[in-house]
């Protein structure tokens, strides 16, 4: 009963405890873009990263999100209501819609994989636009 | 040194400081270039300061950044450099970090942009003196039952005593039983008793529970957030709301992000600051608050109004 092991593993860090501070350096990579392409002072540069480009991505990573809740959803739905997948399989009914909603998380994943690297995708490009560069754009045709 | 065709890449506005440049020695940036100081040219006053390196011409302009702000990898060691500069800094003077890669075409055209918002600068820098960002995020914490265990959850308790509240959910009930009987018999015969509910209702049952589950939770976070703000909050001088993190770069054994918000905080009030933040969380197990920092003033370096910039912003964000 008093495993002498016991006394030496640290506690699980209990929630009311402080939690430990990371030092920001080493912050979440979430955290840190959030900083640094998302905050900080804009200044206009000669070449700078416009913000919309940013929030283009985290908004297809919201996208996706969303589609798979309602993939789930759904799910839960096709299940209920066909008699296939609650008695006529072999195995585990409930394996099965596993598997389903896996292959459909596993898609839906491929899909914003494949679709991410070619950028200027129609509504992407004009604000793709939002990188400038040079001197010549900005001023050289300003009056 | 400069043979190449470079850039030069900015990385914050810096108070000026004493052997602030000594502080540098060996500090690399992007690309794990040198860093150093651009000053607006008038020697002997305290003016704000550039943090710079010298990058190469090819690798950041326009054409190179647009597809490589696609690859996360290259995004990540950017973004980190950028903002390991920055943190390195500001164990020495107060910063206005930039925004990542903010980048002229050589040193003079960053002076000129130097001097000419260096009245903005200044001011600006006086009001985040002593004073850090702290990030304050409150997770509903993740729950205990995932996808995987519902099913095994529900095979273990074969009883029916919820199915009356299932019905309503399920008019389907009688026909998918009657399918359900003959292959079940021929099948499970001997351990399943036949009035066990499908799996498909203790499977909404457990969803259920879980839905319940989740509103406790999401009312603990709701708790934790006016606690913060009456015992965290009045600590702070400026408070942003972030938009709450979503999305593969934050998922995580931390559960789901309601709650993203920076604080900048006196640094005589920092240790009371996070020792609020504690007393907020105490007596609420469903829900986590995490506290991240000391930052760099990355959410108040906008010399527009702090508290009501980014979140509250009415505009299209849609």
């Amino acid at each position: 009963m008093t495993d002498p092991l016991a006394h030496r593993i640290a506690p699980m860090p209990s929630r009311a405890t402080p939690a430990s501070y990371p030092p920001s350096s080493s912050g979440s990579l979430a955290d840190i873009l959030e900083r640094v392409l998302d905050k900080g002072i804009v200044i206009a540069g000669d070449i700078r990263i416009n913000l919309l480009d940013i929030e283009l991505l985290t908004i297809k990573l919201r996208i996706l999100i969303a589609s798979v809740d309602k993939a789930k959803e759904m799910g839960i739905d096709w299940w209920e209501h066909d008699p296939s997948l609650s008695s006529r399989h072999s195995g585990d009914p409930l394996a099965e819609e596993n598997r389903r909603l896996r292959a459909e998380v596993e898609a839906l994943r491929r899909e914003r994989l494949d679709a991410a690297p070619q950028s200027p995708a129609e509504g992407d490009a004009e604000r793709h636009e939002g990188i400038r560069s040079g001197d010549a754009t900005r001023e050289g045709r300003a009056s | 040194m400069n043979g190449e065709p470079g850039l030069t890449y900015v990385y914050a506005v810096a108070a000026g400081a004493p052997r602030l440049d000594e502080s540098l020695t060996g500090l690399r940036g992007v690309g794990d270039a040198p860093v150093t100081l651009l000053d607006p040219g008038r020697s002997g006053s305290p003016a704000p300061v550039f943090v710079v390196s010298r990058v190469p011409a090819g690798e950041w302009r326009e054409e190179a950044l647009r597809s490589r702000f696609e690859d996360l990898g290259w995004l990540e060691d950017t973004a980190r450099a950028h903002h390991d500069v920055i943190q390195a800094l500001t164990e020495h003077t107060t910063v206005l970090p930039l925004r990542l890669a903010t980048l002229y075409q050589d040193d003079d055209r960053a002076r000129a942009a130097l001097r000419g918002q260096q009245a903005a600068f200044s001011a600006r820098l006086a009001l985040l003196a002593r004073h850090a960002e702290y990030g304050v995020k409150v997770y509903i914490a993740a729950e205990a039952a995932t996808a995987d265990d519902i099913p095994a959850e529900a095979r273990a308790q074969p009883t029916a005593p919820a199915v009356d509240g299932i019905r309503a959910e399920a008019p389907a009930q009688p026909t998918a039983s009657a399918v359900d009987d003959p292959h079940g018999e021929g099948r499970a015969h001997s351990t399943a008793p036949t009035d066990a509910p499908s799996p498909g209702r203790a499977y909404l049952r457990a969803r259920r529970a879980q839905h319940h589950a989740r509103e406790d939770r999401y009312l603990q976070a709701r708790q934790a957030a006016d606690r913060i703000a009456a015992i965290a909050a009045p600590l702070a001088t400026h408070t942003v709301r972030h938009p709450a993190q979503t999305g593969p770069l934050t998922r995580g054994e931390n559960g789901e992000n309601v709650l993203n918000e920076a604080y900048l905080v006196p640094d005589e009030k920092a240790e009371a600051f996070r020792m609020a933040l504690d007393e907020a969380g105490q007596g609420l197990p469903g829900i986590r608050i995490e506290v991240t920092g000391p930052w760099a003033p990355y959410s108040f370096a906008m010399s527009s109004a702090p508290a009501a910039d980014t979140a509250d912003r009415p505009d299209s964000r849609s």
